[in-house]
């Protein structure tokens, strides 16, 4: 395999958490100890084309225990033939059908509403609705207010008690580094363009709508990327779903790994290109199908691929994973395919300056074709960006449907994100964006430390600021955020279909506006919570991600 | 004391059997349901265990003393 050349040296010999080097760090801020290794060394220092990382990658996904898996499915089970007692039901009208159904006079036609996962959301999601869609009534930092609700008919509807859960410990938002305040000198810079251009722009960039504003934060990401040019967008999931229908078409292949986010994956379907497959983060199956795409290039007509275009993200929102960039990099110049890559959650939080994946890596982010973003998580704001070469963005600009239809970045919006972003870059002449960077650092490592040492499942990489914790049966996503609620903590919690069926778990995003104290007072009630619902489940056997199984069928998921 | 933590752990299995078989999400009819059919099933297998069991229990014990060499005419026709 080829090896990157250019690769910025900066990062020591010593890996630091996130990657920074602790100088210009004077006592450790949450005082935690740094570096430690945790006591039971058996996470798998994977070293699998280790020349081509600069630090250790230490990623591990634990099996699901035998006994967890049956059991799962014994309660999917009940659920389920409960289910279809009350659909029974529903239908020989003893029981009022409150979900959408045909109306009279179509009774006979082809069904519009009814599938297996109308059944899901009707029987199963139904049951524990209240644990999402919950209003907040204030900015969604470190700590928020919720809305009180109840419920009298289990969950098909919602009365409001007009009280207010104050301070809930916030661990769901994407505040990576605590940008998303109501005081301080964003709010300030973004208050003051309100009052000078209003919030709205009415027009597109193409139009009336493109201001100085949208000039000087295209140079700034630019710049904070260090790409050639860059272009900003309204919206982070209209980034993806709109630019790679311009970048790619028929006759052009797109190598998606399979957890994508759903804007990656519509993005692709909507483009007309091939789709294929790969493992989750697996390099051997990306090679595969690099490999055969090459010699095989289209299906019947054999002629080679107009181009290949390889679809990842910096790190899965769901598995809390890291991409293996320096192999990705690696393979696609050695198949001379493109990279597009989503950096939505990993901008700003990876990184000793918050660059990136790119950075985590101590890449060359020219090796990157597409480098693609949202301001939505780091940087507390709204939109998306793509950088690139020049040529790219203009290119971009003229064919990419969110930029020639869609209506521009509200400018308080835009001031925001060009005000955190100097802050992250230090432009503002303070250490405090460099010092949120590292406090995230150190917070993610102290989190998922502790949540290992208590014995919970957690997925993913170690410096990766989304921690996933695995519940696995579907009782316990109700129960448990019920009872972090309880206890004054508010928690995502994710179900089938955004993750496999079994695979239910609670992700934690963690914040740079976290205290110690918040952490502690988390971790306490996660673990009594732990208790409580049993969800301990580890025994401490950690499969390495490139020796999950790896069936090769996956390959022909998509042939066109 | 040790009746309450009797209690205690008594009422920490229900839960986990709640939790696991997902009877915790159900609305209180369903629960009733529920619990009478599993009671019923659990008892039917505690009658059939009572009534059938002894017999199996002493054909097994002949058996075994058929096996185990000391030979009554009878035994071996149990055995048949
Ligand atoms: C990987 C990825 N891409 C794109 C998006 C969409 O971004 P936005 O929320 O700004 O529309 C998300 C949001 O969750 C994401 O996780």
């Amino acid at each position: 395999m080829e090896r990157p050349e250019r690769a910025a040296a900066a990062l020591g010999a010593q890996p630091r958490a996130n990657g920074c080097s602790g100088a210009a760090h004077g006592g450790l801020r949450n005082g935690y100890v740094r570096g430690l290794p945790a006591p039971d060394t058996q996470i798998n220092h994977i070293v699998h084309n280790g020349g081509l990382y600069k630090r250790p990658f230490n990623e591990a996904f634990e099996e699901t225990p035998m006994l967890v898996a049956v059991l799962t499915y014994v309660g999917y089970g009940v659920l389920t033939l409960f289910g279809y007692l009350r659909d029974f039901m529903r239908q020989w009208k003893i029981e009022k059908c409150q979900n959408a159904i045909e109306r009279e006079e179509q009774k006979d036609f082809v069904p519009l509403y009814q599938d297996f996962e109308n059944f899901y959301t009707r029987n199963l999601y139904m049951r524990i609705r209240d644990t999402w869609n919950r209003p907040i009534c204030s900015v969604p930092g470190a700590k928020v207010d919720m809305m009180e609700r109840v419920s009298h008919d289990y969950n098909w509807t919602f009365t409001y008690t007009g009280r207010v859960i104050k301070g809930v410990i916030n661990m769901g938002s994407y505040n990576y580094l605590g940008f998303a305040q109501n005081d301080g000198t964003c709010q300030q810079a973004a208050a003051k363009v309100l009052s000078r251009y209003g919030a709205g722009v009415c027009s597109s960039r193409q139009e009336m709508g493109n201001l100085d504003k949208h000039e000087e934060l295209e140079k700034l990401v630019a710049r904070f990327l260090g790409v050639e040019s860059a272009m900003a967008y309204g919206m982070g999931f209209a980034t993806n779903s709109m630019n790679i229908p311009a970048l790619v078409g028929k006759g052009c292949l797109i190598l998606s790994d399979e957890l994508n986010h759903a804007s990656l994956v519509l993005g692709a379907r909507l483009s007309g290109a091939a789709i294929r497959i790969f493992k989750h983060n697996n390099m051997q199956s990306l090679e595969k199908l690099l490999k055969d795409a090459i010699v095989h290039g289209q299906p019947r007509t054999r002629r080679p691929w107009k181009k290949i275009l390889i679809l990842v993200e910096g790190i899965y929102s769901m598995e809390g994973s890291i991409v293996r960039l320096p192999e990705v990099i690696a393979l696609k110049k050695k198949y001379k395919s493109y990279l597009y890559l989503d950096e939505a959650h990993s901008i700003g939080a990876l990184g000793p300056t918050g660059r990136g994946v790119v950075e985590y890596f101590g890449l060359n982010p020219e090796d990157v074709d597409v480098m693609m973003g949202t301001f939505t998580k780091s940087f507390g704001a709204a939109g998306g960006y793509i950088g690139g070469k020049k040529e790219l963005i203009d290119y971009l600009r003229t064919h990419s449907h969110s930029a020639v239809y869609a209506t521009s970045l509200s400018p308080p919006v835009v001031e925001q994100i060009i005000t955190s972003m100097k802050c992250i870059m230090g432009e503002d002449g303070t250490t405090f964006g460099r010092e949120c960077v590292q406090q995230l650092a150190e917070n993610t490592r102290y989190f998922r430390r502790r949540l290992k040492e208590m014995g919970f499942i957690i997925y993913g990489n170690e410096d990766s600021p989304v921690v996933p914790l695995m519940l696995y049966m579907p009782a316990k996503i109700g129960a448990f955020g019920r009872e972090m609620l309880k206890r004054n903590i508010g928690v995502v919690v994710v179900g089938f279909p955004a993750t496999p069926i079994i695979e239910s778990r609670a992700r934690f995003c963690l914040s740079a506006a976290h205290t110690k104290e918040m952490l502690d007072t988390a971790l306490k009630e996660i673990n009594e919570v732990g208790d409580l619902l049993q969800l301990k489940y580890s025994r401490h056997r950690l499969v390495p991600l490139l020796d999950r199984p790896f069936d090769e069928t996956t390959y022909e998921e998509t042939e066109d | 004391m040790d009746i309450k933590s009797m209690k205690n752990y008594l009422y920490w299995l229900y839960c986990q059997f709640e939790l696991i078989t997902c009877s915790y999400l159900m609305e209180p009819w369903e629960k009733v349901l529920f619990y009478t059919f599993n009671v019923s099933m659990l008892v039917m297998v505690a009658y059939t265990a009572y009534i059938f069991f002894p017999v199996h229990i002493s054909t097994a014990f002949q058996f075994c003393l058929h096996l185990f060499g000391s030979q009554h005419e009878n035994t071996v026709s149990v055995v048949k």
